[in-house]
């Protein structure tokens, strides 16, 4: 196959002198599926929005079939036929698919905009490239699988031959994937190039023809797929081996910290989102919740962290009811949270590293004198923690929402768990980051386990959850469905008959993660 | 209450509410566009004033309505590209330079009469002309229609027609999309070559000369003299409009004719024995009452539709925009 596409020597310097690329190098053949993948902050993004015009390489050169090109804004990538599908979708709401399709290229009957070629069009292409939206529908009413498909299909109108996807997947369900790359292959057939951007190695393994590996702003290699396995690739991401297996020694549970008892949570259609739930999370465990996502996890997290409430039942931390507790008092009684919607529960994304570390302290005399915060104290603190937790940040003042996903979840995991918890209820602790963020954040987490703490882990990531937990319990239609006392002990299958509610513990069986 | 039952069930009250809703519905129209793009024009009180001013000045200068009109139209466009100059290229607050393009205005078309009339209340010194009344044949003969309906001045015909031809603008034209788009989601617009900071200045232009012909309408319809801050709120209420009617030209069309109609209820009590500074309220509070409705109501259908939605999905994505 033909280079079609080559980036020489690729060097970019943010402003805030972050080095995000250093003299990469990086080359496309026409026709193929090429993986990116790089641990957040490792410079793949940048890399693509020099390609798509978005961000400007302070040095290096583009060619494209042997030719140099200047790309200074997305309008000259895309009259090269260079396209990109963006993770936050460039829709507009409103608008029909068919509108959104012809933005910028409206088709014209005199005056008027012509939307029945718009809508035509939509159709035509659609059927091309087996990417069928419907023309008339309006955006906000279509899923996140068809929105995407309607990026996709916008860039194809607009002549793309390379499409850029910016980590496309990790919006979208399994089947939704599973669709998604038999239309990426579909394409590939037709003789479109695909710059394919994860950090889900399975999914390189399974799309893509080649792969270029980033790490740290650098390329250390790129290889065919066919001639490397996943611990090749994560070894090069990261720069050693990772364990993909969590490390940890066998669990010594003590007396229960949490007690749920027949808890209840109704939703907002009065139905029962939580029903008659009961379970003990002991220290030193790691209780781990599996299922299938809107299975009531969200609601048992929000009933125990105080930022919902429940109708009966009751929970008690360390044999205290949290009942009509606020927060505060909730927090105070040495219980910790780290949110699944880590932007808008977990930090304050305008604010500072410093100021995001010390906000659950705000009122503690240790930070707090009579009429103005200590500087001082809440300077050290924030620098043992950053250092601590290996936060990486330009420094302690730097907005937290400048921050790569990874490290805006370790400021979290740092305020967290920082505060010496007796009960850590960690939602989805390590979505949507990086290897090395997620390694961290897990061992952290068996450290805290053995030095006492109970832990409450709720992931949607199997692996995880298996790995990780000493203990599981399986949740389906709000209820537990399977209590397992040694997570080693089951088999992935087996848990996704649970999970599927296809099959269910006796409730004698279930009654044993009660511990009194 | 007979009283004033007979005088809002006249066919003249019909008339009256036309007649003051126009200046209201010009404004909001400007509101509508400006709003579509994603840019607040809340200096339409003051462009108004300003074209105000301008219209009386070049129709008596030059004997013709005609050119006053297009002075005054002409003089809003300039005003609001200039409150978008400050806004998009100087960057400076859209709502701060808005506010202050208002007070601008307030102080500056009474310096701007003093100079040019000698007056610093009234332009009854300057012959200005007004822009002539159209009787409509056929209709003008119909009973009660005729009156409420015929003998309009010409700019409350053009307001209506302006209803419909944003509708269109907005709805059916390449440019309508792209002003839409801008307004919605800039990114989108920006990532398919769309200038959105090109769009921007567009539709605040084009707010400004819809404000224009509410103010020309003011000082040459609706009255035929300029006078010291005679736009007295409707520039404001012309934004609670343009809200209320859902950002939509229809809607903002309703919310006007509503907010004329009790525009036209303090002029009619006002004959009667009521307090005449009660009566000044009302329009404005109409205004007040009319933007908690239209809240309450448009709370109530936003958690309908997230209900009917289920379950928020989990948000998985929420940190991507800011990596790297």
């Amino acid at each position: 196959m033909d280079e079609l596409l080559r980036m020489e020597g690729i060097t970019k310097v943010y402003p805030n002198g972050i080095v995000a690329n250093k003299n990469v190098d990086f080359s496309v053949r026409a026709g193929e599926i090429h993986g990116l993948v790089g641990e957040n902050g490792a410079g793949k993004s940048t890399l693509m929005k020099i390609l798509f015009g978005l961000n400007q390489a302070e040095e290096g050169r583009i060619t494209l079939e042997g030719k140099e090109i200047r790309v200074d804004s997305p309008y000259a990538a895309i009259g090269h036929g260079i396209g990109m599908v963006h993770q936050h979708f460039m829709l507009v709401p409103s608008l029909t698919a068919a509108e959104n399709l012809v933005m910028g290229l409206e088709p014209r009957k005199g005056l008027y905009l012509d939307l029945q070629a718009a809508i035509r069009t939509t159709e035509e292409l659609g059927k091309k490239y087996n990417l069928i939206v419907d023309p008339r529908a309006a955006v906000r009413d279509l899923s996140v699988g068809i929105k995407q498909r309607l990026e996709i299909l916008k860039a194809l109108h607009r002549g793309a031959k390379i499409l850029i996807l910016d980590e496309p997947t990790a919006v979208l369900t399994p089947q939704e994937t599973e669709e998604l790359f038999s239309q990426l292959k579909l394409l590939r057939e037709q003789g479109n190039t695909i710059v394919f951007i994860s950090h889900k190695l399975n999914e390189i393994k399974e799309l893509c023809d080649r792969v270029t590996i980033m790490r740290s702003g650098t390329v250390q290699g790129t290889f065919d797929v066919a001639s490397v396995d996943e611990k090749d690739i994560s070894r090069l991401m990261v720069g050693r081996d990772v364990i993909l297996e969590v490390q940890k020694g066998p669990a010594r549970p003590a007396g229960a910290v949490l007690k749920v008892r027949g808890l209840t949570v109704l939703d907002r259609f009065k139905k029962r989102a939580v029903d008659g739930v009961s379970f003990s999370v002991r220290r030193g465990e790691i209780l781990g919740v599996a299922g299938v996502e809107g299975n009531g996890q969200g609601e048992l997290v929000e009933a125990i962290t105080g930022l919902g409430s429940f109708s009966s039942g009751t929970i008690a931390v360390d044999g205290e009811s949290v009942a009509g507790m606020s927060i505060r008092r909730i927090r105070d009684a040495g219980v910790c949270h780290v949110p699944e919607d880590r932007m808008t529960y977990g930090c304050a994304a305008a604010l500072g590293v410093e100021a995001n570390l010390m906000s659950c302290n705000h009122d503690s005399p240790e930070y707090t004198g009579p009429v103005f915060l200590k500087g001082k104290a809440i300077r050290a603190n924030s620098r043992r923690l950053v250092e601590e937790y290996a936060i990486k940040c330009s420094s302690p003042e730097q907005e937290v929402g400048m921050l790569s996903g990874g490290n805006i979840q370790k400021v979290v995991v740092a305020r967290e768990f920082s505060s010496g918890p007796s009960l850590i209820v960690a939602d989805q602790p390590t979505r949507g980051i990086d290897v090395g963020a997620t390694e961290f954040i897990r061992s952290r987490l068996v450290e805290l386990r053995d030095e006492g703490a109970a832990v409450l882990l709720v992931s949607a990531d199997l692996n995880e959850v298996m790995e990780l937990s000493d203990s599981l319990i399986v949740m389906y239609g709000g209820r537990i469905r399977a209590y397992v006392p040694d997570a080693k002990a089951v088999s992935e299958e087996e848990l996704g008959l649970y999970m599927l509610g296809l099959k269910n513990q006796t409730p004698e069986e279930i009654a044993r993660v009660v511990h009194d | 209450m007979n009283q004033v039952f007979s005088l809002i069930f006249a066919p003249e009250f019909g008339y009256s509410v036309l007649r003051v809703t126009t200046p209201i519905m010009f404004a909001t129209l400007g509101a509508l566009i400006s709003d579509k793009a994603g840019v607040m024009n809340i200096a339409l009180e003051g462009i108004m004033l300003i074209s105000a001013l301008t219209g009386v000045v070049f129709s008596a200068l030059t004997g013709s309505s005609g050119v006053g009109l297009l002075a005054a139209v002409l003089a809003g466009g300039l005003a609001g590209l200039f409150l978008a100059y400050c806004a998009l290229k100087l960057k400076t607050d859209i709502i701060l330079s808005g506010i202050a393009l208002n007070l601008m205005a307030s102080g500056g078309t009474v310096f701007a009469l003093f100079l040019i009339a000698g007056d610093k209340g009234i332009s009854s010194s300057l012959a200005s002309k007004v822009l002539p009344k159209l009787t409509i044949p056929g209709i003008s003969s119909i009973p009660v229609l005729g009156t409420m309906l015929s003998g309009h001045n010409v700019l409350t015909y053009v307001a209506f027609l302006m209803v419909a031809a944003t509708f269109v603008f907005l709805y059916r034209t390449p440019l309508g999309l792209r002003i839409r788009a801008v307004g919605e989601n800039p990114n989108a617009a920006a990532s398919v070559g769309i200038g959105v900071t090109k769009i921007q200045y567009l539709a605040l232009t084009l707010s400004g000369m819809m404000a224009g012909f509410g103010g020309a309408y003011m000082s040459m319809g609706y009255v035929s003299w300029f006078s010291k801050n005679m736009t007295a709120g409707r520039g404001f209420i012309a934004m609670a409009a343009e809200a209320m009617g859902g950002a939509t030209p229809l809607g903002s069309m309703l919310t006007s004719l509503l907010f004329g109609f009790f525009d036209a209820l303090s002029n009619t009590l006002q004959l009667m024995k009521i307090p005449s500074e009660f009566v000044n309220m009302l329009p404005y509070a109409a205004t007040v009452i009319g933007l908690v409705l239209y809240t309450v109501q448009k709370t109530r259908k936003e958690r309908l539709a997230r209900e009917s939605a289920g379950a928020a999905p989990a948000v998985t994505g929420a940190t991507a925009g800011k990596k790297e």
